[in-house]
């Protein structure tokens, strides 16, 4: 985490209505990743047109869960794992708002395994938009459930003992309606991914490899964050389509990218409606007059 | 009705319409009321994965606009912890009863105990004031369950429901009022613009008007320490001003927080203060003594936080004794010393839970009170 002083007379940035531009300068370290995936996540709500007023951002603890306080939506910087439970209130409290979760791998899979699980279960719908930076940034580089198995970290100053997560096949196994993962290099397919998260019924999930130059890469050997991130792009093999489980992150080898899952199935909030008879607010049907943000 | 089915209707009746929560004895019956009642209604029952999920989800769905709460016993309360500071922190209203059963651990899950008033106060990290009323029947549970709910959404933070097993689990008459009769308080919106609006800037009264998710502030909220803006303020005077504003509006407001129903007070010279089901038990206690000519009293607390230090610190240089009748080892107790100050000698009666104190053991000790010398 570094911190920089303002710099004065920059010109308007595209994005600067969705951002709370008065928080800038961020706190993300020179090389991070994590900008980037800001800008696709940015990018990706300016690009379905809605009214900025019905989505919202929920976010847990860590480098990532700070997209939160930059982004200009009701936003919600919560405790450690718990995003998915808060948003899983707000949503149901609040259906008619889209609910963005954005949360780094340690945040959504290690303290917030369980609630990551029941949200995918429930088909709660609600994009989840992890940032893979293999460690724990914030706190100075530990090993997290993404760490792969023989890396460096501070707390593995001889390699990880642990095999990792594939976080894209849990998605799946635990019921995730859509499932796709990009290195943070591929901007283009990255954005478009997260549009459809965005437009997706249901629990949609997007992991993103995220360099973290400052942490991992140093640790690791793995050079400047330029390096790092031309690293996980060369690595990167596009097989979209195929069987999650198959869809394995070795960077050593591999990172296997694409889109996974695309599929339809009930929301929390249907059933909840049929078992119960009731006539609750609709979920917002993505048509055209959304888009024009009504 | 039950205490635990009078705690679900209060809350229904106080607008509740989330409930998020995870089946712990001798709580259930709470979450069952909610999941059969909530739809009726239009509201929403979830349940949860566990109960630091149930926590959570309340605290998003108060931001949605919705009265929302949880019930929990001993377990499941330890681990609501967490959230409850973030509640606190973010200043969101919403409601957490706790029937409390014999810990620690998993204890004595069927029996009551009130082991859990420290924790109440205490037990999230960091330092904040709380507010947590005590039930001693099913009709307190539905009334305190309302009131829990106005001071909630008037000083926004977390209200506690000390209950317990034994509350929770008897069935006593209710009167629902009719809905005219029953005060609601709902939280202070902002009327200024969102270009104006400060989300943590307070009112005269030490409280801020609060945006709901969607209302078009765009607000943000974080459980960093954070300036009017709610933006994270990374040092030692921000931490000064937020926390001085948290602990105020409760410490300046307590008068109009705290209640209690005073027995024999005027003339007594022993006191029993109690709460809970122990409250039951203690004013059997005290009109045994005035049977037998003791002038006792009796101060139960209907508001256990804040303490009601005023009160006892007044009356106690005119008592011979104090005594304190709790199901735990003695942790109100340690409040009624505080405030009583050594005006009057002060002792405790109690057991480690698993069961109501005998009303005997209390007057035993009101009698043997009464015979010192002043």
């Amino acid at each position: 985490m570094t911190t920089a002083k303002a710099v004065k007379n920059v010109p308007p940035h595209p994005m600067d209505a969705l951002l709370r531009t008065e928080r800038i300068p961020h706190i993300w370290c020179p090389g991070c990743g994590i900008g980037t995936v800001f800008s696709a996540v940015l990018a990706a709500i300016k690009n379905t047109g809605w009214d900025p007023n019905t989505i919202a951002m929920v976010s847990g603890i860590g480098c990532t869960g700070r997209m939160a306080g930059y982004i200009r939506l009701d936003s919600f910087h919560t405790t450690h794992g718990r995003a998915l439970p808060f948003a899983t209130g707000l949503k149901l409290a609040k259906p008619d708002t889209k609910v963005i979760i954005v949360s780094g791998d340690g945040d959504l899979f290690a303290i917030g395994g369980n609630h990551f699980i029941h949200a995918a279960r429930r088909n709660m719908d609600m994009t989840v938009v992890c940032v893979n930076n293999f460690n724990y940034g914030m706190t100075g580089g530990q090993q997290a459930p993404s760490t792969p198995l023989g890396a460096k970290t501070t707390t593995s100053v001889n390699g990880s003992p642990e095999e990792p997560f594939n976080l894209c096949d849990l998605a799946a196994t635990c019921g995730a309606t859509y499932v796709a993962r990009w290195t943070a290099m591929q901007v283009r397919s990255l954005r478009s991914s997260i549009s459809e998260a965005l437009e997706k019924r249901g629990f949609s999930f997007v992991e993103v490899i995220t360099p973290c130059p400052s942490s991992f890469g140093r640790r690791n050997r793995m050079g400047t964050a330029l390096e790092m991130m031309k690293f996980y792009q060369g690595r990167s093999v596009i097989r979209s389509d195929i069987n999650p489980s198959e869809a394995l992150v070795d960077i050593d080898r591999e990172i296997v990218v694409g889109k996974f899952v695309d599929t339809e199935r009930p929301t929390f909030m249907d059933h909840y409606a049929k078992v119960n008879r009731l006539n609750l607010p609709q979920w917002r049907a993505m048509h055209s007059d959304h888009q024009k943000g009504r | 009705m039950n205490g635990d089915e009078a705690c679900c209707e209060g809350a229904l009746a106080a607008g509740c319409r989330f409930f998020a929560g995870y089946p712990i004895t001798p709580a259930t019956e709470v979450a069952e009321s909610m999941s059969r009642r909530l739809p009726e209604i239009g509201g929403i029952y979830i349940q949860m994965e566990d109960e630091i999920a149930s926590m959570a989800a309340i605290l998003g769905a108060s931001w949605g606009g919705v009265k929302s709460m949880t019930s929990t016993s001993g377990p499941g309360f330890s681990l609501m912890m967490e959230n409850i500071g973030l509640g606190l922190c973010t200043e969101t209203p919403c409601v957490v009863c706790n029937v409390q059963r014999a810990g620690p651990s998993t204890g004595l899950p069927t029996l009551v105990a009130q082991g859990d008033m420290m924790q109440a106060r205490w037990g999230s990290h960091g330092h904040y004031e709380i507010i947590a009323l005590s039930p001693s029947s099913p009709q307190e549970m539905f009334d305190f369950t309302i009131r829990a709910f106005n001071l909630s959404e008037y000083y926004r933070l977390p209200v506690i429901i000390l209950a317990d097993e034994t509350i929770g689990h008897m069935n006593e008459r209710v009167i629902i009022p009719q809905e005219e009769d029953i005060e609601i308080v709902n939280r202070r919106k902002p009327t200024v613009s969102r270009e104006d609006y400060l989300p943590y800037e307070a009112d005269a009264d030490g409280i801020a008007p609060m945006a709901n998710c969607g209302d078009g502030y765009r607000i943000h909220v974080t459980g960093l320490t954070h300036d009017d803006r709610g933006y994270p303020a990374m040092d030692a005077k921000a931490q000064e001003k937020m926390i001085t504003r948290l602990v105020d509006k409760i410490r300046k407001n307590r008068d109009k927080i705290i209640r209690t129903q005073n027995l024999y007070l005027d003339d007594a010279e022993v006191v029993v203060v109690s709460y809970g089901i122990s409250a039951r038990s203690a004013m059997q206690a005290v009109r045994d003594a005035r049977g037998e000519g003791i002038k006792a009293g009796l101060i139960k607390l209907d508001t256990v936080w804040p303490f009601p230090e005023e009160l006892i610190r007044g009356v106690a240089p005119r008592l011979k004794a104090m005594i304190m009748a709790e199901i735990n080892g003695g942790q109100m107790v340690l409040e009624l010393e505080r405030a009583a100050c050594g005006a009057c000698p002060v002792s405790l009666v109690s057991n480690f839970g698993g069961a109501i104190l005998h009303p005997g053991l209390i007057l035993n000790a009101v009698a043997k009170a009464a015979k010192e010398k002043p």
